[in-house]
């Protein structure tokens, strides 16, 4: 290319920059001082990504013939699109347009004017400099293979799977449990409407069952995942049935002749049993059976078969071994769920050492007409009653000791539990909360109806359960400890039962999950988004997305909500057929390479491969997300960056330290 | 392992058989006590409401003796008030510069100085319980405690508000799990870092021997044969209060309050005496004599009834 003609356009960004930052001397020295560089043109404006200031830049690349653009603004992760997008409508190469970023590391970081406007001046000069060297470059396309591959099978990945199978496109749901349905199907009613949980989620369940583009695996995990945004490998282990599918008419006798009685831990949270051999509730979608193998009389002792004996189709095969499957798809969807905080770590509660202290889904499987105690509300004796009920909120949510953040269901499932336990036994009832927290379309409502059932309210955050009584009054009850703050006195509550509404957690695995799919996550575990607010359902790994309570907590509307949007983002990627990405990747030089491999292992997304006949790595670059690892790693210095080259970096730097430091020209800013 | 050692003045009294249990274990595990030369009273509770530079200026002077012997590592108090006062003036001097001058004004007339922070204060349970490895403890265990049922007793003083960032405060385990390594049964006990009372005897009686009568109940209540505790005066209000509790209340409380340092040393194989046990007021006697050769048979936990739940156990 011909001499370089730079224009700088220095943005005002309201006062966000110009508070702190000169910014009309910022533009008037840049094309004074960096006349040698290449600045033609330099300007200021008040919002540079308004239609104004986009114009700013396009007539000026029409006019006077600029063929570099440096804007001075806010960070590239919100607005390089905007600049780029409106250098190409002027027919530049959109990646010959670069930014400064001038607010989030100058002006909101420093409050002295003078050294925030000389920073300023110093990142300009950088990326003037650097812009000198980029060279114009061509998107890479994909195509995007038209399959999807749905994790977890709560509600979430339900409606993912739905509402791609349902424009046409095959789906594989991977469900690790033997049945889909996931947390709601355990729950008795949902709030605020108070709705059967099963009577809406089951016509689902089956839709999916049923659907000719579903392919549905249950009681399966995925075991490795290949390749990258439209070309994904998958390897799903299906664990054995110990079934011959085919065979299986889900008649359920093989579940009644079971001799076999354990404490279900997953499906009724530990209040109720199942056999070894089962469906894990009747409407289960498939509707065959496990055999759960460690605790098979045959795989224990050797004899029993008591299920094979009296299975009228003779579907049971104790030989059957695990399955693997290959499938390949365009794009992910993680919807995988989370675990409740295990409350015996808040021993202070006393969940675990108290018969009568209950956790939230202990509670939940309790008023499952479907439960253990067919809906009746009874303490563990399995007969009683209660006539006085506490539901202690936040219990290990918004705690510095468990887990800091709002749980954000809670309040509502407190509420809920406050009105059934009303409704079927009329007992008196106390909440006990930090804060109540209702935001959302007729939850506020149903708290006012609650609070008019007579359910007493406490504000405070317990600090004990115990059944040591100190009189009368409280023999043979709990008695919740707790600090009523409104009242500004201690108060202690003798009650029957308690529920604690735990706090959600990521899955346990979350993190493998994390490392497997090449995604991260929050401090907490959850899922980490793209972006927060504008892209909360993609990850910063293309063609992963992520739905529901995977990504935090969050009630049934909105993980729906998630599981639609992560869908409609497939589905246009689908149509799409064919996707652009960034050409910011890594390219090894053939000739340079000396075939050590020590990038092969430090690359992040498994991008690299190494040719044995020809003895040098090789970078695909449909995988590689140009985050510079090995060009900095190998030392030969044989890859380079597209986009970071040495000669760009080093270009940057000295413009960076074209303005001395030590002794900054300090004239005041006004 | 060697540290320095703050006895506090209990020690040197009413509750010298912690002192001396504490020294007879201490050198069975290789651990060296190095006395704080001319150490002085914590202030107990009541000087802090009165005087509070006076009260962190006798901390801080504790303080700065053990600094100045830094060499025999940590300072370890076996009293959980002592150890209070040194770490809240230790923090408060930390937090502000102002309590800190004038402190050391005082200390200079000693010819003392002490900057916050410098000295690393821990209470004796935490010697045991956490700096010595559980095999080790385990190793010089000659006589398990098969079938002693304690309650484990934490007192509210060693618990909050944990300048030290220990163990869950609200429901600690650390006494819990030493006394199941010397083989005795720990019983569940809710009231485990509730208050005894502290000095309140000497100011309202009838309050604290309700606050005692709460925790022997509690104790009894789960069927524990002896209170374990790690304070002078959890043990003092605990064992020595029981017989007023009894008339007050109209009770028949009869369960010893012993030192976890006394318990280790049975286990350790010294002889009770040795321990300074049989100097408590409810005699320790028959509930040592109950110590199994073998561990009891624990029985093969049933259904509550028929139509009982189950539940998740800790």
């Amino acid at each position: 290319m011909n001499k370089k003609r730079i224009g700088v356009y220095v943005c005002h960004c309201g006062t966000n920059i110009a508070g702190v930052v000169d910014v009309e001397n910022v533009a008037k020295w840049a094309l004074e001082e960096l006349g040698e560089e290449g600045v033609v043109v330099s300007k200021d404006n008040k919002f540079m990504c308004s239609s104004v200031g986009q114009e700013l830049i396009q007539t000026d690349i029409e006019e006077q013939g600029l063929n570099r653009v440096v804007v001075a603004a806010c960070s590239p992760h919100l607005h390089e699109k905007t600049f780029r997008t409106a250098s190409e409508r002027a027919g530049l190469n959109p990646y010959l347009c670069e930014m400064a970023s001038i607010r989030e590391q100058v002006s909101w970081v420093h409050t002295d004017k003078a050294i925030a406007t000389q920073k300023a001046k110093a990142m300009v000069a950088g990326a003037v400099r650097r812009v000198a060297q980029h060279e114009p470059l061509e998107p890479i396309h994909v195509p995007i293979n038209e399959a999807t591959l749905v994790v977890g099978g709560g509600i979430a990945g339900i409606q993912a799977a739905l509402e791609i199978a349902n424009a046409g496109h095959p789906v594989y749901l991977v469900e690790r449990e033997p049945s889909i349905g996931g947390h709601m199907a355990q729950f008795d009613k949902t709030f605020p409407t108070l709705d059967c949980a099963a009577c809406i989620l089951t016509p689902r369940m089956s839709e999916v069952g049923m659907h000719p583009k579903i392919d549905l695996m249950t009681w399966s995990e995925v075991e490795n995942v290949d390749g990258y945004v439209g070309n994904f490998n998958v390897r799903i282990r299906k664990k054995s049935r110990f079934i011959n599918l085919a065979d299986c008419n889900g008649c359920g006798i093989c579940e009644q002749k079971c001799p076999v009685k354990i404490v279900d831990k997953n499906f009724e949270a530990g209040i109720g049993y199942r056999k070894a051999i089962y469906r894990p509730f009747d409407q289960a979608i498939p509707n065959y059976p496990v055999l759960d193998q460690p605790n098979c009389t045959y795989f224990i002792k050797g004899t029993c078969k008591a299920c094979e004996k009296f299975c009228p189709t003779g579907a049971i095969n104790f030989e059957k071994e695990d399955e693997l499957v290959n499938v390949e798809v365009g794009n992910i969807i993680l919807a995988t769920g989370y675990d409740l905080y295990d409350t015996k770590k808040i021993p202070q509660y006393g969940f675990g050492r108290l018969p009568n202290v209950f956790s939230s889904l202990e509670f939940e499987r309790m008023c499952n007409a479907a439960g253990p105690t067919s809906g009746e509300i009874v303490l563990r004796d399995g007969v009683t009653k209660p006539k006085s009920v506490g539901i202690v909120h936040c219990a290990g949510s918004r705690d510095l000791n468990h887990n800091n953040y709002c749980s954000s269901i809670c309040c509502m499932q407190s509420l809920k539990f406050a009105h059934l336990v009303h409704e079927r036994t009329g007992a008196t009832i106390y909440n006990f909360y930090i804060d109540m927290r209702t935001p959302g379309k007729d939850y506020d409502e149903f708290y006012q109806r609650v609070l008019e059932e007579k359910t007493f309210f406490i504000r405070g955050k317990v600090s004990e359960i115990s059944d040591a009584a100190r009189n009368e009054e409280e023999e043979g009850k709990l008695v919740v400890q707790v600090e009523d703050t409104l009242l500004g006195e201690q108060r202690r509550i003798p009650l029957d039962m308690v529920i604690l509404s735990a706090a959600l957690v990521p899955k346990a695995d979350s993190g493998d999950v994390a490392k497997q799919f090449g995604i991260s996550c929050s401090s907490n575990g959850w899922f980490s988004e793209k972006h927060p607010k504008l892209d909360p359902i993609s990850t910063m790994t293309e063609g992963i997305f992520i739905a529901g309570c995977a990504t935090g907590p969050k009630d049934i509307p909105a993980s729906v909500s998630q599981g639609s949007a992560a869908a409609a983002r497939v589905i246009s990627y689908i149509e799409t057929g064919v996707l652009a990405l960034e050409p910011i990747r890594a390219t090894v030089s053939e000739e340079n390479c000396s075939g050590c491999r020590i990038c092969n292992d430090l690359c992040p997304y498994n991008a690299i491969v190494f040719h044995d006949e020809t003895m040098v790595s090789e970078i695909n670059h449909a995988l590689c997300q140009g985050c510079g690892t090995c060009v900095a790693a190998c030392p030969a210095g044989a890859i380079s960056g597209t986009g970071f080259s040495n000669e760009q970096i080093l270009a940057q730097v000295k413009g960076l330290l074209m303005l001395d430091f030590a002794e900054p020209e300090l004239e005041k800013v006004p | 392992m060697k540290y320095n050692y703050y006895p506090g003045c209990s020690l040197e009294r009413n509750a010298h058989s912690y002192h001396d249990s504490a020294m007879a274990v201490g050198t069975k595990l290789g651990i060296e006590f190095v006395e704080v030369e001319d150490w002085n009273c914590c202030g107990a509770t009541e000087y802090m409401s009165i005087d509070k530079i006076s009260a962190f200026t006798l901390s801080g002077r504790n303080l700065a003796l053990a600094y100045e012997q830094k060499e025999n590592g940590d300072l370890v108090a076996p009293c959980s008030l002592c150890l209070l006062n040194l770490q809240k003036s230790d923090h408060h001097m930390q937090e502000s510069q102002e309590l800190a001058n004038n402190v050391n004004t005082s200390l200079a007339e000693g010819g003392l100085s002490y900057k916050p922070g410098s000295v690393q204060s821990k209470h004796l349970l935490d010697v045991f319980a956490k700096d010595i490895d559980e095999n080790e403890i385990v190793e010089k265990v000659e006589k398990f405690l098969y079938g002693l049922k304690i309650a484990p007793y934490y007192g509210c003083l060693s618990s909050r508000p944990g300048f030290d960032g220990r163990e869950n405060f609200d429901f600690p385990l650390r006494l819990d799990n030493l006394i199941s390594l010397l083989g005795a049964d720990v019983v569940d006990f809710p009231l485990k870092t509730h208050c005894c009372g502290g000095h309140m005897t000497q100011i309202s009686e009838p309050t604290a021997l309700e606050l005692i009568r709460r925790l022997l109940k509690n104790a009894v209540d789960n069927h524990a044969d002896m209170i374990v505790t790690i304070c002078p005066m959890c043990q003092l209000n605990l064992d020595a209060y029981q017989d007023s509790v009894n008339k007050y209340f109209k009770t028949d409380f009869n369960i010893p309050v012993l030192y976890f340092t006394q318990i280790m040393g049975v286990a350790f194989g010294f002889e009770p005496k040795e321990m300074g046990i049989w100097q408590e007021f409810v005699n320790a006697k028959e509930v040592l004599a109950k110590i199994l050769d073998e561990p009891p048979k624990v029985p093969k936990e049933k259904r509550a009834s028929k139509t009982a739940l189950p539940m998740a156990k800790v």
